[in-house]
């Protein structure tokens, strides 16, 4: 075979050169930025980590994508270095490099994020507390700090290439973050606090249904019953991910080699390699391993048909609420703040900084719900609470600023 | 579980590692087989700079699995230990002496014999020369198998022999066994180092054939050289072809005195103790004293009826004879502390009595001399002997009333 057959890209080498003029290169980490991108523009019903989930579960080319590439392109050389992937996805990198593409490309503002699009937080929130098993009634909660801190405007939520005044929003985690001060200020998570109100939510739906056999009406939601449930459930997918995540196989049945000289080498190796995993395949026992799912947008379903009561949507928080001059408001009087100040985001990269043992165990549970289902760190989830507090604490931080961790609404 | 968002391929073949551990651990084969499936893809990124690297990994998860698995055959296994041999020039040998010794476990003489032949042949550069030591080691082996043919042949031999019918082609065949199996034998117990089987062998032949002084030589080195690492099994070869071979009490006791410094506890203890209490010499005796008494610090020891009579007998001739008394408070006095408790407890007296009446004879004896005819224990057993109504239990009472004084010069 002659050479140019595997002489690989004509400018492979001088493109992995540490080019200064050029910090935009393109990787494939950066391929999924531009699809992010497109995706925003169009204004598509995905979000960011649903997307990257869907890279890692092998439903979007991208993992050994150079085998659908046509045969006239043999990569070679140090096009490896470019096209062979060897790690997820990171939702960070792809978030920044996206704005940083946006803004080289010069693009303008892009399509307004308005209340009907999916990517707004009421809308998103409402995705998310369904997946989280929380009762529908806190959608109202999610709205009403929304509208509070202004969240929802147009203006904060559309992206502006190349405006470094404005936050960038990331709409999934934002949406998390949300439901997750909504839970505090309705629930307090002190590790305390919410399993009192889970007592007393428990002591009143006993009555109810011993006192009228055909009650009508939601019963109320009870903290530790939802914990349990969920935590049940998330414990039996975190162990399956985890096991998929050691059992992951990065490699395909198409080799790559660097040159001519070590093609043999390569396919040798492959060729053990394939009749190893046959071997001991065949001693696995399991039935060989079954067809990818189909790519589904929600990782935990309820179903309000289950007479288990495993289902809290309907379930209704009238136990923890009060009417005060006409308006709705929590019986909890209290709420801690994650930080009394923020960070500077420029100079460590990041609002806040996250340490499980520093933070009661529930607070740390519904991060860890919201973690797996977004695939990001907690402390990702945790700055944007911060985030939402300081906006929503605004004038009270101001006047009390460094003594008082707990403030009184 | 880590709630780690960030993969890649190491640390994804790092988790995948530590599910095959605890698969292993637990002797879940078919789930250690699932994820060491998953794991064979490292073998492309298999850069050999670490020390244990995916190739090796491979072959020592892959053979644990192939030797448990239930579905899994002597042939599958033979196979992938033949494609481990490809992988990893500098373990080669090494390779080779693990499947043989796998061949061995699982009864395939002949196999393990020709895989140690073609081991033997093996040529590779510079690796023959740094592979020294697994190059001797096969060739032990296959003198060792050699040892085994040769012993097969002796006792056809034997038996033609008693039927007598003489043949010939069978103790040529034994004599070019012992030969092949000689020489292999006699290079690798030249290296300092544990080699009970082939000494054994090797001695066994040499013995067999009438050499009797290459036989002591061999042994003696492999006992008293320096560089070899401190054996109580050297020794006790050593005593046994001297024991055999008739040799003098003295060679006999110098032998076994080396075996006492190194393992007290060691069961010949009990020959060596009836040897040296018949000695003339005071010295001999004063030692088989300390011999026995160091036996029976051990919780092994115990209940040992025969080593417990071994005392007994010395410490109630010294006693009659009056004479070295001094001995037994020497070897008492740093007992007295625990002693008591160790073996003179009034539990042990009711359960020696209820297990193991001879037992208790001589414990009691013991006992009532080194404690007096107060101690809890002789009150027990002399008391339930005589109601028992057993004779010699009320002689050894007798004894030990008529000899208590004895007792406060001991102790005091």
């Amino acid at each position: 075979e002659s050479t140019s057959v595997y002489s690989g890209s004509v400018d492979g080498s001088l493109y992995l050169m540490k080019n200064q003029k050029e910090k935009l290169r393109m990787t494939m980490p950066m391929t999924l930025s531009f699809c992010y991108m497109a995706l925003l523009w169009l204004r598509e019903p995905i979000t960011l980590s649903e997307l990257l989930r869907f890279v890692v579960e092998g439903h979007i080319p991208y993992l050994n994508v150079f085998q659908h590439f046509p045969e006239k392109m043999k990569l070679c050389g140090l096009d490896l270095k470019i096209f062979s992937v060897e790690s997820w996805p990171v939702y960070e990198e792809v978030f920044n490099k996206m704005h940083e593409l946006a803004a080289f490309l010069d693009l303008p503002r892009f399509p307004e994020i308005t209340e009907s699009c999916f990517l707004h937080p009421d809308m998103l929130c409402m995705k998310y507390l369904m997946e989280a098993n929380l009762p529908d009634e806190l959608h109202n909660w999610t709205c009403r700090v929304v509208k509070k801190i202004g969240i929802g405007e147009v203006d904060f939520l559309t992206l502006v290439p190349g405006n470094k005044s404005t936050r960038k929003v990331k709409y999934d985690v934002l949406a998390a973050a949300l439901i997750v001060v909504v839970l505090k200020l309705l629930f307090l998570l002190d590790d305390h606090y919410e399993w009192f109100l889970s007592e007393f939510a428990e002591e009143r739906n006993k009555n109810d249904t011993e006192v009228c056999i055909f009650f009508s009406g939601a019963p109320y939601f009870e903290f530790k019953k939802w914990y349990e449930v969920v935590k049940h459930s998330l414990d039996v997918e975190q162990k399956k991910l985890d096991e998929e995540r050691a059992k992951y196989l990065w490699r395909c049945e198409k080799p790559l080699f660097y040159s001519v000289k070590n093609k043999s080498k390569v396919v040798k190796r492959r060729q053990m390699v394939v009749n190893l995993q046959n071997q001991f395949g065949k001693l696995s026992g399991s039935v060989g391993r079954a067809e990818k799912p189909n790519p589904s947008s929600f990782q935990l379903s309820w179903s309000e048909e289950n007479t288990d009561g495993s289902c809290f949507h309907g379930h209704s928080l009238k136990g923890i609420l009060q009417e005060k001059c006409g308006l709705l408001t929590a019986m909890n009087p209290d709420y801690w703040l994650c930080t009394v100040k923020l960070c500077n985001e420029k100079l460590c990269g990041h609002l806040a900084h996250y340490k499980e043992v520093e933070f009661p165990q529930s607070y740390h549970f519904v991060l860890r719900l919201f973690s797996f289902l977004l695939r990001i760190q907690p402390s990702y989830i945790h700055e944007e609470v911060c985030m939402i507090e300081h906006k929503l604490f605004n004038k009270k931080l101001c006047k009390k600023l460094k003594y008082n961790s707990v403030l009184r609404k | 579980s880590s709630h780690e968002h960030k993969l890649n391929f190491r640390k994804s073949k790092e988790a995948c590692l530590s599910y095959i551990q605890d698969a292993l651990l637990q002797k879940q084969w078919k789930r250690a087989a699932e994820f060491l499936t998953c794991y064979i893809e490292s073998l492309e990124k298999d850069y050999s700079r670490e020390h244990i690297g995916p190739s090796e990994m491979i072959r020592r998860i892959g053979t644990e699995i192939l030797w448990h698995h239930s579905q899994s055959s002597m042939k599958e296994f033979s196979c992938f230990m033949e494609q481990m041999k490809t992988l990893g020039v500098k373990r080669y040998l090494k390779v080779c002496l693990e499947h043989v010794f796998h061949l061995l476990c699982n009864g395939q003489i002949d196999e393990a014999y020709q895989n140690l032949s073609l081991a033997e042949s093996w040529r590779f550069g510079e690796q023959t020369a740094i592979q020294d030591k697994e190059m001797k080691l096969i060739q032990a082996y296959r003198g060792l198998l050699d040892y085994y043919s040769w012993s097969k042949q002796k006792n056809i031999l034997l038996e033609h022999g008693e039927d007598g019918f003489s043949d010939l082609a069978v103790e040529q065949e034994m004599h070019s066994y012992f030969r092949k199996a000689a020489v292999n034998l006699k290079e690798i117990i030249k290296i300092p180092g544990v080699w009970d089987l082939f000494v054994k062998c090797y001695v066994d032949l040499l013995e067999f054939y009438g050499d009797h002084n290459e036989a002591r030589q061999v042994l003696n080195e492999y006992a008293y050289n320096s560089k070899f690492p401190a054996n109580p099994n050297a020794h006790v070869y050593l005593y046994q072809f001297l024991k055999r071979q008739g040799e003098s009490k003295k060679s006999l006791v110098s032998a076994l005195k080396i075996l006492h410094d190194i393992v007290p506890s060691h069961e010949l203890m009990i020959d060596f103790n009836t040897m040296l209490q018949k000695s003339k010499k005071r010295k001999k005796r004063r030692l088989g004293l300390e011999v026995i008494f160091a036996a029976l610090d051990y919780a092994g020891w115990k209940e040992n009826a025969k080593a417990w009579s071994c005392l007994a007998r010395q410490v109630k001739q010294i006693v009659i004879s009056d004479k070295h008394l001094d001995w037994i408070k020497k070897e008492w006095n740093s007992r007295k502390d625990w002693w008591p408790a160790f073996h003179f407890s009034r539990y042990l007296a009711k359960r020696n009595w209820q297990e193991n009446k001879s037992l208790s004879y001589e414990k009691a004896l013991v006992a009532g001399i080194l404690l007096g005819k107060d101690c809890k224990y002789f009150k027990y057993i002399s008391h339930q002997g005589c109601k028992a109504q057993l004779k010699r239990f009320r002689m050894m009472k007798r004894f030990v009333n008529r000899h208590n004084p004895v007792y406060l010069r001991i102790s005091g």
